[in-house]
This record gives structure tokens, sequence and C-alpha cells, in this order.
């Protein structure tokens, strides 16, 4: 995501507002989100009119905070700036100097590219002037009026832009483990006959919290690789990768999904997927995902070899769960089996760092009354 | 001067004698001293025939004492004659270092703009002919250091025939360096020229992709490997500076604008050299140009060994620049 559509505004100056009030509504290649704010006070000016495209970064907002943030006893307290709240994790993560030519910095300026949105094309991973004009040239082809009908190839194009990067600078390997579900499974059924029809809990539930409780474990995987670094995430938000009506795909955040109960994360699934599939995001859950989780079972998929949406560094599929012929102390049974795969990025960790991954995935899912 | 248009062939060395002749005939202030100008026809054999033209007055052989004979140019000049001075080359020169600097380029200052010093010297200069370590450097860059003298470096036939002239229409002190591999260079007659500027520097070759900077000797180099370049794909822009002192910031500065890299080719010694203002002018004034560190490629730092395939690799050569440049264009830093 380069840029973003106002659509409208949900405050005005004057207004007080507090940390993740929605305060506006912007079109992206992803859809209509919800513009949170990441500070609170008073909204002194807005900098931007409906229907202006603005790149990522640009100021939106100036909201004066309130004066008791300012232990310098300041009499005009300093400004705070509620503008990069689409920008991504790339974005609000990054500390080190961004490797960009000076001509390629001028020329960003005159474009009004936000550079960090910008890769180096060459091996010295310089921003260098062509990656600026290449950016500009696909900023251009998708400037577009509000709710446009390309939109779905937009968001095709954003796909094809993550997906393409990632094949070309992140180095994948991949590991698949079949887990036992039977213990899970039978848990969840005797649950879920306590429960209410409204209030049952999907497997995907289960297995969603199973998967964030193991990133927990293995902190290494949960997190983004910028600037030749790892940098751990703020807490295990599983992005989880739903798919669009129109085509093209989401994969919203499920915030301290570890720390969730999984009645929580039941009502985010009712909540959440319905709006993702219609493109009514909030931009933290659009953009804060620590780690991925794709589930294609219900399409009969078994096995899935997923590719790590960056700057993410594992990417957790899921496969459909089916009666298998399984061996437990020396008989062959039939057993309900799911196979988990990971997609790890090989600069932030080893093969056997993901293993042991899968295996927490594993043991977390033979204790399900635990999750 | 002829008004012919002539497109005849003729030699660097010619054009230089042309613009003498020329220079004698037009102005009977202007006379040619220096070692062996006269009867010898000039080491270079560049004064060659002047002396039975011009007679024993106007070219006249000097003893080998640098620091005299410039110093009675000065005087001459300050007597209101228009003296050309030939130092055999620049490594000789450094005798008479102290009559340029400390008098010639100095002397407007020091008499309160009474005095000033239209004293043209001539010297060759720059390696690949084998003549070692006493004959054969690029000292240009030094002079180019001295506020109060212009430097020009002609390396075209049409500088060398007609920087001369405007040379010596300055009021103050000019030191013309001919690199001494050019002499033998051929290429068409030059046009007659009046108000010819030595000022600019000037675009030899169109280019896209990179500025070359360079000048004397390093001009045919350096177009020599753009040509190489050219069937690569990659599309180099040639900039002959001409003059080195006051460098014309403004030529460079365009040709960044337009190519956003630059390699500076100079054969002198890389350490404190013109290629080392010239990057430095660049950063100051096209910062935001440039999308790759200014390049340099320079003689190497040694004194210059008499061996031909030693002396070869101390000088920039058309595959060293070539090379040089795949690597500016295809990185940034």
């Amino acid at each position: 995501m380069t840029a973003a559509t106002l659509v409208s505004w949900k405050i005005r100056p004057g207004d007080v507002v507090s940390r993740g009030q929605v305060v506006a509504e912007v079109e992206t290649d992803k859809g209509v989100i919800d513009v949170e704010c990441f500070n609170e006070g008073t909204v002194e000016r807005l900098m931007s009119e409906p229907g202006q495209k603005l790149p990522v970064g640009a100021l939106m907002a100036v909201i004066r905070g309130s004066v008791d943030d300012e232990p310098s006893m300041s009499a005009a307290p300093r400004p705070n700036v509620a503008a990069n709240t689409i920008s991504e994790p790339s974005a609000t993560t990054s500390g080190a100097r961004l490797k960009i030519t000076p001509a390629a910095r001028k020329r960003a300026g005159e474009l009004g590219i936000a550079l960090e949105q910008l890769h180096g094309s060459e091996s010295d991973g310089v921003i260098g002037l062509t990656d600026v004009e290449g950016a500009a040239a696909a900023a251009t082809t998708s400037t577009s009026p509000l709710r446009s009908e390309d939109g779905c190839d937009r968001m095709r194009r954003a796909i094809a832009a993550a997906m393409s990067k990632s094949k070309r600078e992140v180095p994948h390997y991949y590991l698949a483990t079949k887990i036992d579900m039977s213990r899970a499974l039978a848990w969840l059924e005797s649950e879920n006959l306590n429960r209410p029809l409204a209030d049952r809990i999907l497997p995907a539930v289960l297995t969603l919290k199973a998967v964030a409780l193991s990133l927990h474990d293995i902190p290494e995987l949960n997190g983004f690789w910028i600037d030749s670094k790892f940098r751990s995430g703020d807490g295990v938000h599983v992005g989880l990768a739903v798919a669009m009506k129109g085509g093209g795909l989401v994969a919203p955040a499920i915030h301290d999904a570890d720390h969730k109960s999984l009645d929580e994360i039941m009502s985010l699934f009712h909540d959440l997927i319905p709006r993702a599939r219609s493109g009514r995001l909030r931009s933290s859950e659009l953009t804060d995902a620590t780690a991925t989780l794709t589930n294609l079972g219900d399409l009969g998929v078994e096995t899935v070899f997923g590719v790590i949406y960056p700057p993410q560094v594992a990417l957790i599929g899921l496969g459909k769960i089916t009666q298998q012929p399984w061996v437990a102390d020396d008989n062959i049974c039939a057993r309900p089996v799911l196979t988990a795969t990971l997609s790890a990025d090989h600069r932030a960790t080893d093969g056997r760092r993901g293993g042991q991954f899968l295996d927490a995935l594993n043991r977390r899912l033979q204790t399900p009354e635990k999750l | 001067m002829s008004d012919s248009a002539a497109t005849n062939k003729t030699t660097y060395r010619e054009a230089i004698r042309e613009g003498l002749r020329e220079a004698l005939c037009s102005d009977s202030r202007v006379f040619l001293m220096g070692e062996d100008v006269g009867h010898y026809g000039g080491c270079f054999a560049v004064s060659r025939g002047l002396l039975e033209e011009f007679g024993a007055e106007r070219v006249r052989d000097t003893p080998l004492a640098e620091s005299a004979f410039v110093g009675a140019g000065i005087g001459a000049a300050l007597g209101g004659m228009r003296p050309i001075v030939e130092i055999m080359t620049v490594n000789f020169s450094l005798l008479a270092l102290d009559q340029i600097m400390n008098t010639a380029a100095t002397l407007l200052h020091m008499s309160g703009g009474q005095f000033n010093v239209p004293i043209v010297i001539r010297m060759a200069t720059g390696g690949g002919k084998q003549l070692a370590a006493q004959h054969s450097h690029s000292l240009e860059g030094w002079y180019a250091h001295i506020p109060g003298l212009t430097i020009l470096t002609p390396a075209t036939m049409e500088d060398a025939r007609h920087m001369l002239g405007a040379a010596l229409r300055e009021p103050d002190p000019v030191l013309i360096f001919e690199n001494q591999t050019l002499y033998p260079l051929e290429g068409d007659s030059p046009e007659p020229a009046s108000n010819f500027d030595i000022t600019r520097a000037a675009v030899r070759r169109p280019g896209r992709d990179a500025t070359l900077v360079t000048y004397g000797a390093g001009l045919h180099k350096s177009l020599a490997a753009a040509e190489t370049l050219a069937a690569e794909g990659v599309d180099v822009e040639v900039l002959d500076l001409r003059v080195l002192r006051p460098l014309d910031d403004a030529t460079i500065i365009e040709s960044i604008g337009k190519t956003h890299r630059a390699l500076v080719v100079d054969d002198g010694w890389r350490s404190g050299g013109i290629s080392a203002e010239i990057a430095a002018r660049i950063m100051e004034q096209a910062f935001f140009e440039l999308d790759a560190p200014v390049a340099r490629l320079c003689g190497a730092e040694v004194p210059m060994p008499y061996s031909k395939h030693l002396e070869l690799a101390a000088l920039p050569q058309p595959e060293t620049i070539a090379e040089t440049v795949r690597k500016l264009v295809n990185k940034h830093g």
C-alpha cells in the first residue's frame, strides 16, 4: 500500500479525540478502512479533504496534545501529528537510516511518494532513481475515483507486488507435520455440547489459538524482518487470511490472540470475517499482524505451501482435517489428521527453530483443555 | 587568418603552430621564448620553422634556466609586450613556480591593481611516451589551485588552434597545458574563429546514463570508452573541462542534472587533485541530483614508471574507464 484516498472525516476541528477512536475513513487497495487515532488531544486542523489521494505517511490532521502530557511545562504544547495512522509495520518500526540516493530522495519528494514504501532493486539495496520512478508509475496506474470498478484489479496489483517482493527477497523454507486431532476434536465436541448453538466454537478457532500460543513459544517467528534484522512483534497478532467476495484476500490481525479466550476469538471471527469480506477493516487490523495464518481446509486442501507476507517472517498453513490411517500403539487406526505447514524466512530462523514451532503446535493441540 | 573553410587534415602539433603563427602575425608585441624553441624547432617540434619565418628577435632560444626566462617573460609583459613562454615539460616548470605563483599570479594584488601580467606560458604535460618520472606528470591540477591564473587544457584541434589567441587577449597570466600524447593526433583543420571562448567546458558527446568529466588526453580515452559502452547500451556523456581554473561549474552541474552519475577521469594523482575538487563541487552544488557517489579514476600515485606496460597501467585507459562506468551505472553505492 502506497497511498489511500480520504473518504470522510469523522472528526472536526475542536473535537477532543482519544486513542483508538476512529477519526476518518480512507479507501485503499484493500477496501475502505477506518483510521484510528494514535494520540489523545484536541483536533486543531484537518489538513486534507475527502476525495484527496494521500501517500502513506502524509500529514492528515494536527492534534494538539493535552497539557498534562507535557511535563516540560511548556505553555504551548507541541502539536502531535496523527498522520501515519495508515502506515505499514515497516514504517512504524523502522529506526535505521534509509539507504536512498539524494536524487531518489528529491524525486520522491517531487512525486509525493512516501520513502517508507520504496525498495531498492539493485543488489546493494539502495533506493535509486529508477526505484522511485517505478513506484511513481505504479502509483499513477492506481489513481482512481472512490469505489472504482477496478478496485479488484488494484487489490490484485497490491497482492502481486507484495508476493513478488516476498518471492524475490525472502528465502523461504517449508516444513510440514501431521497432527492427530482426535483429542482436540473430542474435547471440542464435549465442550460444544454444553453451549447454545450460537456460542459453539469452530475447530478453526481452536487451531488459531494453538498457533498463537506456539508463536508465543517461538518468538523468532513472530515479527518482522526489516533493514537486515529481525524485530519481534509487540504481541502475537495473528493475521487471518480471509478471501474477499470479489477476489483477492486480506489478512486482518487478531490482536494478542495468545491472551484471548476461545470465546473472545470466536466472537472476533463473527465480527471480523464479514467486515473483511466487505472491505471494512480498521487500519490497525490491516497492518498490525505479526504472522499470518491461512486455512484452506474448507476447500478440501490438505497441505498449504504459503508465501510469506513481508516484512513478516512466518506463514502458517492449515489444511483440511481428514480421517487418515494412523499408527498408534502398534495398531493402525483411523484418526482425524491435520497437516500443518510452516513457511518461514530463513534469514530470521533456521529449520530447527521452525520444527520446534510445529512441535509446539502439535503439543498444544494434544492438550485442548488448556487452550 | 585564412577565410577559406578548408577541412584539410591537420595535427594537434600543427594546429598549435598555426595558433603561434597567427599570434606572431597579428600582434607585433607577441614573441615566443623558451628552451630550444628556435633553432631546434621546439623539443616537440611545435615551433619548427617559426625562427626562419619571424626572426631571432621574436623566436628566442633561452638558457636552461626556467626561473630566469619565465621571470624575463613576466618583466616583458609588465613592460607592455605579449610574451609566449614555452616550458619544456610541466616537471621543469617547478623551477619557475616561484615566478609563476609569487610574481605572475600575485602582482596584480600586490600592486593594488596597478600592474597586471599578460603573460602566456605553454608547457607539455602528461605521461604515455616513456619519458619517465621527471618528464611525464600531470601537474596542471596543482596550478589550478592558484588564484590569479587561468589554466587551459586544449584537447581538440579547435582548442589547440584557437586557445592561444584567446589567452593572449587576457589581461592576466594564462597557462596552457598541452598533453604530449596529443601532438601527433590527427583531425580536420579547425575553422577560423573570433572571440573564441576560454571560459566554458564542452559536452563532447551527449549521453544519458553517466557523465565522464575529463580534460586533455583523458578526453580521447573517455570518448573511446564511451564508444565501447554504447555498444553495451550504456549511454555516456563526455564532458571536456577545457578550463581547469576557473572551473565551469554550471556546465558540470547541468550535465549531472541530466545523468545523475559522474566519473572524473584524470591522469593526475588522486589525493588532493583536481578530481577531488570536481567531486567536491558536484557534491556541494548537485547533491540532490546524485544517484550514486561521484567516482574517480586517476593516475596511480607513483612516480611515472619508464617501462611501457607499467606506464600504461599507471594511467586511466579506455578499458579501465569503461569498467569503472559499468560499476557506476549498475549500483548506487
